[in-house]
């Protein structure tokens, strides 16, 4: 149900901009008034996200280690899975964040004859969400050639990077294909893993699908249906200086593509893919693991009603006498 | 109540993981025998004042909950949200990519699909998106969000207790996300209505008022140690007295009290016992703080610091200088992430040092709070121990890292170089299910009791199964562990799956190699059994 709900979910928001703009001729509305609401409500949910993640305290310090402690000075520390200061810590996230430690850590587990538990090395998410993840940045980052004047200089160096491979014209970005493949792949193993298929929700289809339109319409502009770049350049230029207009003859692609990319920002906040923000929160990989050279405070700590020691030893006195444990009242 | 047959081995192995053709959402729970503990006894929930104690049972239509149980849960989640990054962050970020189903010793055990921690953290995530965010009030299913109800509670008293908080998702987890966060909040949340069970409440009565969890009165937990201290006078020819709450002493020991009680933690007593008396530590025991493990943690936040409170309070009532903590799982996830938090500043202890050594733990500079096998890989690194580890030569020795030491602590290397230095025979289990991917012995967390035999041995086949491996490959007859809960759960675990594999504690090795000033010359090792070498002499 959730696959093809998202599914005509994307078909439905291609064939909304496509009767918006071919028939009703809303160029206005999808290529200044949505954009910019669309972003405005990515930051601003964004940031609404964040600072409700961060309004609620961390009262312990609870990461997960996953190497040995800081212990005795002979016992070597692993210092970026286990670490115990700031520095580590830093390293830590930056090789979660940019290179995906945790799931590269992925095994596959497998129940054989005998009964016998095999566990093999299993890469294949990690190496779809780096490539996904990497493609997107890069694809992203490409795109500030429309936002800029004069182009920022790392632009055409990524652009060269991206699209060494030089095969027809325009030149074949890398990253076109590895995105469309990536999340063809994160697609195709949601549904293919009964467990994975089990446990996938709408909200889990929909992006992908989303993305993908996103990917597609994007790659069908460049190579197959094409649109008038200075133009396109002229609409995005105009956003950005807040100097908004509608050039003449932008192809009906284009603005597929914009309106998706549109729906992407404004859902981002509300959905699974605040991700991005929170990896940056986790309390289980951004703490240092010190809680017993430092002591860490709980902000909302408060005292608890205990069984004082006086308490116990009333109602023990006697036996402990009898047994020879030293009491405080004889 | 009648005991729950357990299926055999052979059988409880054919595991079909296929999901149900139903969604999870349409799946109502069902209380499969031997997979769920007894409910509370109202005496328990009345001994630490948590609410709403009655005679109860899991499987009655009807648990007598409060007329206005939900908006008691709501409240509970909100009021929990506010408290704990870590659980408003986790209900909103998964992205449900599965990476940690096949991690859960649960799920690989049962198939059952409401052990992947991911669909465990649905549970509550989906009533979480239903009644606090904008698209589960509007969108409902289609948003993954669905109405909290009777059944759903059901549900999740049923998994909530179904995990073991060993955390071993949280390590494969791109976000880290912690399943034993969100079960810790989940079974908050249902102790909110009264429901937990038996065998968690019992320990908790217990040691809010006896100091620890089997409920010994203080004359018994010294009678209990020295009558382990007879069999050591037996072995060895060496009486040891310890002292019992004395004033002055350097360190305090806080023991788990499960090894002062029964097989084999008491030989694990017995070796700290023996290592204390043989380098004449000037420490004593206490019968109020005579409980390292801390039931309270399954219960609530609250409850777990209400009875830590007899740790630091208790060295400070008894002057000591630092304290040193035995052998226990959970003991050290709390000792090390909480206590300081809790009940700190112990500023009224030092800084601790080794009086042996001279050497200065820095680690727990502010805790004050030593881990023993941190005490023990120092003095042997020191050359302070005369050690024969040919004592341990009938012993083909693995080492199981315990849940809570591992991935919330991250102790690898001192057990086993200690391990090292007293068995000439040690073989690790294979890669993936040791250190931050090990294992848990599938009892953790309060799930320990006998009716829910059939779970325990599901929970810890993944374990048994890498000790298995071993134990063809390499003979190995013995597993050892830092946990009391591994040392109550392990050995009926490896009776049902790796017959002829036993379990002991860490000191319990070093104890049997330990060679000690005056000692009579040994026949035996701790637990009787004649020593390599020495078998014909018993015949004679």
């Amino acid at each position: 149900m959730g696959i093809l709900f998202s599914f005509f979910a994307v078909i439905i928001l291609v064939l909304f901009v496509f009767v918006g703009v071919k028939v009703v001729k809303l160029q206005f509305l999808f290529g200044i008034i949505i954009p910019y609401a669309a972003v405005v409500t990515f930051i601003v949910g964004v940031i609404y996200r964040v600072v409700k993640w961060g309004h609620s305290p961390v009262p312990f310090r609870i990461p997960t280690t996953c190497g040995q402690q800081k212990s005795l000075p002979w016992i070597k520390q692993n210092k970026l899975e286990n670490p115990s200061s700031t520095l580590g810590v830093i390293g830590r996230m930056a090789i979660e964040i940019l290179l995906f430690r945790s799931l590269f850590r992925n095994i596959k587990t497998e129940l054989r004859d005998g009964p016998k538990l095999a566990y093999g090395s299993d890469k294949w998410l990690w190496l779809a969400a780096l490539a996904f993840h990497w493609s997107f940045l890069t694809i992203l980052v490409r795109h500030l050639r429309l936002f800029t004047v004069p182009i920022l200089p790392f632009i055409p160096l990524i652009e060269g990077i991206d699209g060494f491979l030089q095969i027809g014209v325009p030149r074949l970005y890398m990253t076109d294909i590895v995105i469309l493949i990536a999340v063809a792949y994160l697609f195709l193993r949601r549904v293919y893993i009964p467990q994975v298929r089990y446990i996938s929700l709408p909200a889990d289809y929909f992006p992908l699908f989303l993305i993908f339109g996103v990917a597609l319409s994007g790659v069908l502009m460049r190579y197959f249906v094409k649109v008038d770049v200075v133009a396109v350049k002229e609409l995005t230029m105009g956003l950005v200086s807040f100097n908004p207009n509608i050039p003449e003859g932008i192809g009906i692609i284009f603005y597929i593509h914009l309106f998706l990319i549109s729906t992407l920002f404004a859902y981002f906040p509300f959905s699974k893919l605040v991700h991005m923000g929170g990896v940056f929160l986790s309390p289980t990989r951004n703490l240092s693991n010190n809680s017993r050279i430092v002591r860490h405070i709980n902000p909302w700590n408060y005292p608890v009603k205990a069984r004082t020691y006086e308490e116990y030893e009333d109602e023990f006195r006697e036996k402990m006498k009898k047994a020879g444990i030293p009491v405080e009242k004889e | 109540m009648a005991k729950v047959e357990v299926p055999k081995p052979d059988e409880l192995s054919k595991i079909d993981y296929t999901p149900p053709k139903r969604g999870w959402m349409d799946t109502t729970v069902e209380f499969k025998p031997g997979t769920w503990c007894y409910g509370t006894r109202p005496k328990y929930v009345e001994a630490v004042d948590l609410p709403n104690p009655r005679e109860w049972k899991p499987t009655d239509e009807d648990w007598k909950l409060p007329e206005n149980w939900r908006e008691i849960i709501l409240e509970g989640i909100d009021d929990r949200l506010r408290k704990y990054r870590s659980f408003r962050l986790f209900m909103d970020i998964c992205v449900r990519c599965g990476a940690c189903a096949d991690k859960c010793h649960f799920f690989v055990g049962s198939g059952d699909p409401k052990n992947m921690p991911v669909l465990r953290a649905e549970l509550l995530r989906s009533v979480y998106r239903k009644y606090f965010t904008a698209s589960g009030k509007h969108l409902g299913r289609l948003a993954g969000a669905r109405e909290l109800t009777y059944n759903v509670l059901k549900e999740w008293w049923y998994y909530f207790f179904q995990c073991t908080e060993c955390r071993r998702c949280s390590a494969f987890c791109p976000y880290g996300i912690d399943t034993a966060e969100i079960t810790l909040m989940g079974r908050e949340l249902i102790n909110l209505l009264g429901c937990n069970t038996d065998w968690i409440m019992g320990p908790v009565s217990n040691s809010y008022r006896t100091g620890n969890h089997l409920g010994l009165e203080p004359h018994t937990v010294k009678s209990n140690i020295e009558f382990l201290l007879d069999d050591v006078e037996t072995i060895t020819g060496i009486k040891i007295e310890p002292t019992f709450n004395r004033k002055g002493a350097e360190i305090l020991l806080v023991n788990p009290s499960g090894d002062i009680f029964g097989d084999p933690g008491n030989y694990t007593a017995m070796g700290i016992l023996m290592l204390f008396h043989e380098i004449g530590l000037d420490y004593t025991w206490s019968t109020y703080a005579s409980e390292g493990g801390n039931f309270g943690f399954f219960t609530s936040n609250e409850t777990a610091k209400r009875l830590y409170y007899k740790v630091y309070s208790e060295a400070k009532r008894l002057k000591v200088k630092w304290i040193i903590g035995g052998e226990c799982g959970h003991q050290w996830r709390l000792f090390h992430q909480y206590l300081d938090t809790w009940h700190g500043p112990a500023d009224f202890l030092e800084e601790p040092v080794s009086p042996t050594t001279g050497t200065k733990f820095e680690n727990a500079k502010s805790t004050k709070a030593v881990h023993i096998a941190e005490f023990t890989a120092d003095l042997i690194r020191h050359g302070k121990l005369k050690l024969d580890p040919s004592r341990n030569d009938h012993l083909k020795v693995t080492w199981h890292d315990s849940c809570n030491t591992a991935r919330g602590m991250g102790i690898f290397e001192e057990p086993r170089y200690i391990i090292k230095n007293v068995c000439n025979y040690f073989y690790e289990m294979p890669e993936n299910t040791i250190r931050e991917k090990t294992f848990c012995c599938g009892s953790g967390s309060g799930l320990n009791a006998g009716e829910n035999m059939e779970l325990r041995m599901r929970g810890g086949f993944p374990r048994a199964n890498a000790v298995k491996y071993v134990h063809e490959k390499y003979g190995v007859n013995m597993l050892a562990a830092m946990c009391a809960i591994d040392r109550a759960a392990l050995p009926p675990l490896m009776d049902y799956w790796v017959p002829g594999v036993r379990v002991c504690g860490l000191h319990e090795l070093v104890a049997n190699a330990l060679v000690m000033k005056g000692e009579k010359e040994r026949t035996t090792d701790l637990r009787g059994d004649p020593l390599p070498g020495k078998e014909a002499k018993e015949d004679v």
